[in-house]
């Protein structure tokens, strides 16, 4: 299905953990360090380099862009890391979360109860997803250099639904259905 | 004594992981192909076409496969008839990882100081270099740009002798299943078995660098390395942990001989992509 950023409840309310969406739009890219800095902006009653309300951020570290490009090598680095981080700034009204590798019971309780979403991209296929980017700008902290705060304007951009508003967790309900695994 | 000159190794280096960062090994390739048909999994069979697509591209405008091109990890095999001239061998190394990882278009993901500052070192030295003194006069280079997803779920486990083979296959499936979709799924596995704690993940580590079609000269390990790899793909992950009967593509095993006290088991995980390169001069 194809989806059109930024989010809102009645786009979230359709998106059902397993799905395979592609986004057009508008998303932020952060790691931890951005997550930190924007969190610190928040606690200074300051406000954040970004609008948070409806925002999806893309956890991602590009590699450098070669002349002519938007932006190097693409794919999402593992959200656990950032786990901490994103349930503050959902309660901020950010929405959508693009990364690999599940999220802990906190962030998926977040999810449910202010209507998110949490979405895998494939990772290790930096170079495919890079092609999904047309613009990329660093909108804050570009000393971070690869872990700066970037605004990118992405266009069918392959995500999959992990963790939706309902309870669904994807990484779970998989790994059942193929599972044959006995310990002994 | 042979002369080897500091910008030789420099330039061998530079040349290695440029080139293992935009081309996927074939041995990987076919593994990836392979899992394509083979994987009854939908959504399985997508992420292998993905990272066909991914790695068709990569090689077509020399985009990095991933945007994480690694620490630089190398094994060096230096033999002890070489000389080198011109300068001081690891930094050679270093110099190589330098100019490769600005002139490739890489990203540079080393930070000085592990715990307080993390301060990037903004040209992706120092390099991780394991040096063998061999016979000879040749230096053989092993590289591998060794993603940080992969490697931080690693894991040690120091096991009583009498936990045996089995021991070692609970504890090497265990770790994957822990791992689940964070090394970025199909992984290979590197299980060093022996030596001590810190020996037992270096051969860990080098045996990820193994080609994927080749077999273990030791036929117990060769038994136990099927048994591993049968049981992680029961395990239901799959690629990316979207569901599936691939969640590695190949369980390799290094031993080494250890205390009458141990049984150190070491585990080093390598995502699908699986780069590394190899040169001698």
């Amino acid at each position: 299905m194809k989806l059109e950023l930024p989010l809102t409840d009645e786009k979230v309310a359709k998106l059902h953990a397993g799905d395979a969406v592609e986004l057009t739009g508008v998303m932020y890219v952060a790691r931890d360090t951005a997550h930190k800095k924007i969190i610190e902006t928040l606690d200074r009653d300051e406000k954040p380099p970004i609008d948070l309300k409806g925002s999806t951020i893309y956890f991602m570290g590009p590699s450098p862009a070669r002349p002519g490009q938007p932006i190097g090598s693409a794919g999402p680095t593992t959200s656990g890391r950032m786990d901490s981080y994103s349930i503050r700034l959902i309660e901020e009204g950010h929405k959508g979360m693009i990364g690999k590798g599940p999220r802990n019971q906190a962030v998926r309780d977040a999810i449910r109860k202010y209507k998110g979403v949490y979405f895998a991209a494939i990772g290790g296929a930096g170079a495919l997803i890079s092609g999904a980017i047309k613009k990329s700008e660093v909108v804050a902290y570009p000393e971070l250099g690869a872990e700066a705060l970037r605004r990118i304007e992405v266009e069918d951009f392959p995500v999959v639904v992990i963790n939706d508003m309902y309870g669904g967790d994807l990484y779970s309900t998989a790994k059942e259905k193929y599972r044959t695994y006995s310990k002994e | 004594m042979r002369e080897v000159h500091f910008d030789e190794i420099a330039g061998t280096i530079k040349d290695l992981f440029m080139e293992a960062n935009v081309y996927l090994p074939d041995d990987v390739k076919e593994a990836l192909k392979k899992g394509k048909e083979e994987d009854p999994s939908p959504q399985a069979k997508e992420v292998f076409g993905r990272l066909i697509e991914n790695y068709e591209i990569s090689e077509r405008d020399k985009t990095p496969l991933c945007q994480d091109c690694g620490l630089a990890v190398v094994f060096a095999e230096l033999g002890q008839e070489v000389h080198v001239v011109g300068g001081n061998f690891n930094e050679a190394i270093n110099e190589g990882v330098r100019q490769g990882y600005e002139e490739g278009y890489l990203r540079k993901s080393a930070v000085w100081d592990p715990v307080f500052e993390r301060n990037n070192t903004k040209d992706n030295t120092p390099a991780i270099i394991y040096t063998d003194i061999v016979p000879g006069d040749r230096i053989k280079f092993t590289i591998a740009p060794k993603g940080g997803g992969s490697e931080n779920m690693s894991a040690l486990g120091m096991l009583k002798p009498a936990q045996g083979g089995d021991g070692v296959r609970k504890f090497v499936v265990e770790t994957v299943d822990n791992a689940g979709a964070n090394p970025c799924p199909p992984v290979v596995v590197g299980v060093g078995l022996g030596g001590t704690a810190d020996k037992a993940m270096q051969i860990a580590k080098k045996a990820i660098m193994r080609p994927l079609n080749s077999k273990n000269e030791n036929p117990n390990l060769e038994k136990l390395e099927k048994k591993i790899l049968e049981d992680i793909n029961k395990l239901g992950i799959g690629p990316q942990g979207f569901g599936g009967k691939t969640t590695a593509l190949a369980v390799h095993i290094e031993a080494y001989p250890c205390h009458i006290a141990s049984m150190p088991v070491a585990v080093n995980m390598q995502c699908h992509s699986a780069r590394h390169k190899s040169a001698t001069i």
